[in-house]
């Protein structure tokens, strides 16, 4: 069984300890410009979103050379994003996902 | 668990609906950790590798990004670059919290910041409020039973009932990851710079894809699109994010500033 990840994993505990810990550990040292602090808070929703637009969008056509295709993984996303907006719950999405990109290929359709 | 013997009513009371609330994010808890298991499991994570995930990094959206990174053939060092980004917003919950808990002793401090997420301090926050001050088993029941026990059986659970499943994408299993990243992002955005910033991240993401493939167009789209998004004028909406895991019993940002009336602890 592969446990080359587990180090992936320390190190991701090491970078994501400092911004539990400092604060509680030695008051002050969150201080932090406001300008970044604004960066900060929106990495978050812009990281995730190209995770999930690369993810659905872009395959590989050959070595090194990449395309844009669209299948109906990507009307699963939509689906799960018009509920999340709509309900503010991301399992009921997910769920909603799930199920048309299954009803789909059952149709024969992707 | 239960309040102690001596405990008054009050704190009783809050604790049952401390528990209540606990109960609630816990279901999320569970459902989220096997959606992570079963992703995990198709980008190809060993069981060991998922729940040293869960355990040691225990970084919800975090961790579903890396799963997206690893699938990427991400190099390791911009994924940590990303998680460290990604996870800063604790800063503020810590930073919240940190007034209050000066009489806990730092190894208890220590602990505590391991399993501080946003469903931790969301849970930790309205019980001390409801409570007007600070409780620290109140703080564990939480985070521990809430979170983190939820969390990580679920993640083993998924990745290794994940396995069991000869074809998942015959049930449109393999939806699961770009759409619980795509939901997670809504769930982030709370006004107009951060829809520009997650708008910007996506483009970006993808139109560097195509150029110098999905491993860096994902980096450049995460620190390319909040760059824009500051560009945006402020509209308003929530100084902190809602939670990567919806269902929360309070909002983030009124609890940031409610924390800030709260006595220290022993000082009451």
């Amino acid at each position: 069984m592969s446990t080359e990840l587990v180090l992936l994993a320390v190190l991701m505990a090491a970078v994501t300890y400092p911004s539990r810990a400092l604060p509680l550990l030695a008051p002050g040292i969150e201080r932090l410009p406001p300008r970044a602090l604004v960066y900060l808070r929106l990495v978050g929703p812009a990281v995730l979103a190209s995770i999930a637009a690369v993810q659905t969008l872009v395959v590989p056509t050959s070595q090194a050379s990449w395309a844009i295709h669209v299948d109906v993984t990507a009307v699963g996303v939509v689906v799960c994003l018009a509920v999340v907006a709509w309900r503010r719950n991301l399992l009921l999405g997910l769920v909603a996902g799930v199920v048309i990109v299954a009803a789909l290929r059952f149709a024969g359709i992707g | 668990m239960t309040a102690s013997p001596g405990a008054s009513p009050d704190l009783r009371a809050a604790r049952r609906r401390l528990l209540l609330d606990t109960a609630g994010i816990a279901v999320y808890a569970i459902g989220f950790g096997f959606v992570f298991g079963l992703a995990a499991r198709e980008a190809g994570y060993s069981p060991i590798e998922a729940s040293a995930m869960s355990v040691i990094g225990f970084a919800g959206a975090a961790q579903f990004a890396a799963v997206g990174y690893v699938s990427a053939g991400l190099p390791w060092a911009p994924i940590l670059v990303l998680t460290f980004v990604l996870n800063a917003r604790h800063l503020l919950y810590s930073a919240s919290l940190a007034p209050r808990l000066r009489g806990v002793p730092f190894l208890g401090r220590a602990l505590m910041a391991h399993v501080l997420t946003d469903e931790a301090f969301a849970l930790a926050a309205t019980h001390f409020h409801r409570l007007g001050r600070v409780d620290i088993p109140g703080y564990w029941i939480g985070a521990i039973l809430g979170v983190f026990i939820p969390w990580n059986v679920a993640t083993l659970a998924g990745v290794l009932l994940g396995g069991a499943i000869a074809d998942p994408s015959a049930f449109g299993l393999d939806v699961v990851f770009p759409a619980a990243m795509a939901g997670l992002a809504v769930g982030l955005i709370t006004g107009r710079r951060a829809l520009v910033a997650a708008g910007s991240g996506a483009v970006f993401g993808v139109a560097l894809s195509l150029i110098v493939g999905p491993a860096m167009g994902i980096v450049a789209g995460g620190l390319l699109g909040p760059l824009v998004g500051m560009a945006m004028p402020d509209g308003g909406g929530h100084v902190v994010p809602e939670s990567d895991v919806s269902g929360l019993p309070v909002d983030l940002d009124e609890a940031v500033a409610e924390m800030d009336e709260l006595p220290a602890e022993g000082t009451r």
